[in-house]
């Protein structure tokens, strides 16, 4: 499956496998990353590490320091390898920004719940697209 | 976005590695938030101050980015982890690093005002101003409440600016945003600040848009604009609310609404230390402060956080002892969220009357929270 018309907002490409979540992430709050892992035990993807994946939520909540920790996931090198937002925000696209971490966001009109979990995917930001379920 | 030329050759690096760091992010945001082109700013507010927040990655970043760069324009910075004139309980590590990362960004041009409420310490531009805030809090009640324009800045894009002066155009820098599609009809009773707080919080996780409307709240005093709007800054994507206006779509904030805000954030019924100042205590609230403990003593620890420039006048004025003789301890530079002073090997719980403080204190430092508004805790735990 290709999701085609996706908005490009970091550059690049990265593949993984889907982690999908419907919630929104608070990046400072509720992720460690020095072990790349969602520590909020409310949130959906508690416990799940985001390392190598591609990482797919909705936008970001709360602290504007949320960059720093996408930054920082890099840093100690559990970065997700790309990122799929419904809207991207500015903490997302400015914390990938730095960390170079590719950005889409979905055109309109299709779900976040189109992409499903634990699915090989590879983000062509250039390309504004998703290649999803490839071998 | 189109960048003008010399917008573009910094981009591509001829200006040095800072200025191409910069601009990648204004340009990813200016994507993000669908802008045309980028506009000059007055004033960038940045965050990612407190070692607890940007960590080692953080404090390396920021160490050799600030060896070439420059602030372009006025640049203030949010609060950092401790206050150094007491350094008690705080361990040597973090007050290196602390250190650190305080000098890169006095290196760069900082004005070393470590608050959360710049909007209180310093000299306001006119209303209409192109700004960037970072601090949550302080991008809420300037767009809503100060007429000034900003979006909902990360740390490093509004870092981007104060370096580059530029900002892209969109969002709540244009006048569509700023009219709020959906509306927050309340028959809650706002009797104290921490109302407030519980529906700045409900209407941040609410509505997904950049602004919102509160059809029920006609004016509010400093305290309790405090109180909403950083709330509405912690839970959601919301950069300002408007005094009703013409949303047609309605959500309504009741006893109901508010009480679930309480049973998510609020765990603890009692705990050993008590903490005002997220956002940072101004002059009205130590006054009232002042008022509600007057020849009190506090019968829990009970730290209060402001600015340095804010204490500076409470003491000239008085106020600043009158606080203490109560037994409560001043904190500068600081604030009560991913405080080192405040930490789950020293205490169980929290109270506070704050609800970006109760979301900090539990979600990152793993603490149970008292939510108790101002009044009720200087009845309850002064004597």
């Amino acid at each position: 499956v290709i999701i085609s018309n996706c908005r490009r907002i970091v550059g690049g490409t990265g593949e993984g496998k889907t982690l999908v979540t419907s919630q929104p992430i608070n990046f400072l709050a509720t992720v460690n990353a020095k072990a790349g892992t969602i520590t909020d035990p409310l949130h959906e993807l508690y416990c799940k590490s985001v390392k190598g994946s591609v990482l797919v939520f909705p936008h970001t909540i709360g602290s504007s320091v949320g960059a720093y920790a996408i930054y920082s996931l890099k840093e100690y090198g559990n970065a997700p390898s790309a990122v799929v937002c419904s809207k991207a925000d500015i903490t997302t696209a400015s914390g990938c920004a730095l960390a170079n971490i590719p950005v889409v966001d979905l055109p309109n009109g299709i779900p976040l719940s189109s992409l499903k979990q634990g699915l090989k995917a590879r983000v062509e930001a250039d390309a504004r697209r998703i290649v999803v379920g490839f071998s | 976005m189109e960048l003008a030329r010399d917008e573009e050759k910094a981009l591509e690096g001829n200006c040095g590695e800072v200025l191409a760091t910069a601009y990648r992010i204004l340009v990813a945001i200016g994507e993000a938030t669908g802008a045309k082109k980028l506009v000059p700013v007055k004033w960038a507010h940045v965050s990612g101050v407190n070692y607890n927040t940007i960590g080692d990655g953080g404090m390396r970043f920021l160490e050799k980015f600030s060896t070439s760069a420059k602030f372009a324009v006025k640049t203030t910075i949010n609060p950092m982890g401790y206050d150094r004139s007491k350094p008690e309980g705080i361990p040597q590590n973090f007050q290196e690093r602390q250190e650190n990362i305080a000098s890169s960004y006095e290196r760069m041009g900082a004005k070393p005002s470590f608050t959360c409420t710049p909007y209180e310490v310093f000299d306001l531009p006119q209303k209409g101003t192109v700004v960037s805030f970072a601090e949550s809090n302080a991008a809420v009640f300037s767009n809503s409440l100060l007429g000034l324009k900003t979006n909902k800045e990360s740390a490093l894009s509004a870092l981007a600016s104060s370096v580059t002066g530029k900002t892209p155009l969109s969002d709540l820098r244009l006048e569509q945003a700023r009219n709020p599609k959906i509306a927050i009809e309340s028959d809650f009773d706002f009797r104290t600040e921490l109302g407030y707080g519980l529906l700045g919080y409900f209407a941040g996780k609410a509505v997904k848009d950049s602004c919102v409307a509160l059809n029920s709240v006609n004016k509010l005093d400093t305290i309790q604009a405090k109180a909403l709007c950083a709330a509405m800054g912690t839970s959601g994507t919301c950069g300002m609310f408007t005094f009703g206006g013409k949303a047609k779509e309605k959500i309504s904030f009741g006893k109901k609404e508010a009480q679930a805000v309480m049973d998510e954030l609020s765990t603890a019924d009692d705990a050993d230390i008590i903490t005002l100042g997220s956002p940072q205590l101004g002059i009205n609230e130590l006054k009232l402060l002042a008022k509600l403990t007057e020849t009190k003593k506090f019968t829990r620890r009970c730290i209060v956080f402001c600015s340095r420039t804010i204490y500076n006048s409470a003491v000239k004025i008085g106020l600043a002892g009158k606080i203490e003789n109560s037994g409560a301890d001043f904190r500068c530079d600081s604030c009560t969220c991913l405080t080192p002073y405040v930490t789950k090997d020293r205490y169980d719980a929290v109270i506070t009357n704050s609800v970006k403080g109760a979301y900090y204190l539990y979600k990152s430092n793993k603490l149970k929270v008292a939510l108790k508004d101002i009044k009720t805790i200087a009845e309850e735990y002064t004597q």
